[in-house]
């Protein structure tokens, strides 16, 4: 009896509109991801309602982490000259006895978070060394600290320029710490400050939510 | 793509003693390709970010040495939060009372409803005069320097303007509690609130009422 043949059915399987996918997704995710400039500290920041975008201008930014440690941040946008003459200006002000290296250190170097005395042994490191010392945050008290001085120097350098402040504090950040960093502001008659939040939904039924979409409605864009 | 397949070669026939020339597959084996493409769609999407950080305004008063000024908010209007320990919130409305009677004790999850009813009581409160007028003016023209577009609602602009919500924040509060509570004053549209040390009297009523709980 001759045997039934079962057809032979080839086991290939077109992969090309899977291959078209996945190198789609993959250009997107290529084109989204915008890399984070490493910060020397990790910061939750909390929710907020508010929409505003950061922009792009030249801001100076405090960071506190849970701990209580603060940062520094001075962030021209253009002119990194500016930030260079901070640190000049620093070096003779306060005797730091830095190098000219360490000086173009401090251009590079993102976040500060060490006393004066110990700045000379952070830029002495390389930019990307310095992510392995453990910063012990700028001192800070009731009255701003070294924090006030760091302001008054980098907003004197930054005069000419419309300067923004940035505060991006960690969601377990003591109120204090917080209040300590408002008041080195405050001392320096700085009192318009930005938050750094991620964003969060309106509550349905508020009146923020009725008037966002007034706003929408209207074709204006909200405050 | 790879898998283009040169068919329709039984259809043409060559005339007979002509040799086919032998066909060779144009069949690539893509299986490393998409290995290093899942490969690298995974690296992105785990370092991608997709929610960009926003920033919430913040306006803080010039410290000033003259007590009037500072005590300018109606006390009918007032409602004073205090944040606490563990996101505890404590409030009271108006002044504090002698004997803390009106000193409640409430959460973030509640205190969203003790601001929509003060704000609501203020309004019902309300007494239309001069001053009133004036903010309802300012509402209705905006103010184009400044980017403040006319309020469709410029005749509501001044029945909460006696709402004023006071902020005070002990040692153990943390920034979230605080960021949170600005954030509520955003969501109610308060307009006008202000954030502030505690009295000792205040810090002692804190620390009874923890003690009790």
């Amino acid at each position: 009896m001759p045997s039934v043949k079962i057809p032979k059915k080839s086991t290939f399987v077109d992969m090309t509109p899977f291959v078209d996918v996945a190198f789609l997704i993959l250009t997107f995710f290529i084109m989204a991801t915008k890399f984070k400039p490493a910060d020397p500290v990790e910061v939750k920041t909390p929710n907020s309602v508010s929409t505003k975008d950061i922009t792009d201008s030249d801001h100076l930014q405090v960071t506190f982490d849970k701990d209580g440690r603060v940062f520094f941040h001075i962030k021209p946008q253009k002119d990194a000259s500016i930030k260079l003459n901070v640190i000049k200006n620093l070096n003779t002000t306060r005797n730091l006895g830095l190098t000219d290296a360490e000086m173009k250190n401090f251009v590079m170097t993102e976040a500060i978070g060490v006393p004066y005395t110990g700045l000379k042994q952070l830029l002495s490191l390389p930019v990307e060394n310095q992510g392995s010392l453990r910063q012990p945050g700028i001192p800070i008290d009731s009255t701003g600290g070294e924090l006030y001085f760091w302001i008054r120097d980098a907003v004197s350098a930054f005069s000419g320029h419309t300067l923004k402040y940035y505060l991006k504090g960690d969601n377990n950040a003591k109120y204090p710490t917080f209040k300590n960093v408002l008041n080195a502001f405050k001392r320096n008659e700085i009192l318009k400050f930005n938050m750094i939040t991620m964003l969060e939904d309106v509550p349905a039924g508020t009146e923020l939510s009725a008037i966002r979409s007034r706003d929408k409605s209207s074709g204006t864009t909200p405050k | 793509m790879a898998s283009i397949e040169e068919g329709g070669g039984e259809s043409h026939k060559k005339g007979p003693g002509v040799k086919k020339a032998k066909k060779l597959s144009t069949r690539v084996d893509m299986t490393p390709m998409v290995d290093l493409g899942f490969l690298l769609i995974t690296f992105f999407i785990f370092t991608t970010t997709m929610s960009s950080p926003t920033t919430m305004d913040l306006f803080m008063p010039k410290d000033t040495d003259k007590d009037e000024e500072q005590n300018k908010a109606k006390e009918s209007g007032a409602l004073t939060l205090l944040l606490g320990k563990n996101d505890v919130i404590y409030y009271y409305e108006g002044q504090l009372k002698e004997d803390a009677s009106n000193f409640l004790t409430s959460s973030f999850g509640k205190i969203r409803q003790v601001i929509i009813d003060k704000k609501k009581s203020v309004i019902e409160t309300h007494v239309h005069d001069e001053g009133c007028k004036k903010i309802q003016e300012k509402a209705r023209v905006g103010d184009a320097k400044t980017g403040v577009r006319p309020d469709p609602n410029w005749q509501k602009a001044c029945y909460d303007r006696d709402l004023v919500v006071v902020i005070k924040p002990d040692e153990e509060a943390t920034y979230k509690n605080t960021i949170d509570i600005l954030d509520e004053m955003a969501i109610n549209d308060v307009k006008r609130y202000a954030m502030v040390d505690l009295f000792p009297i205040e810090k002692e009523l804190i620390k009874k009422t923890q003690g009790g709980n």
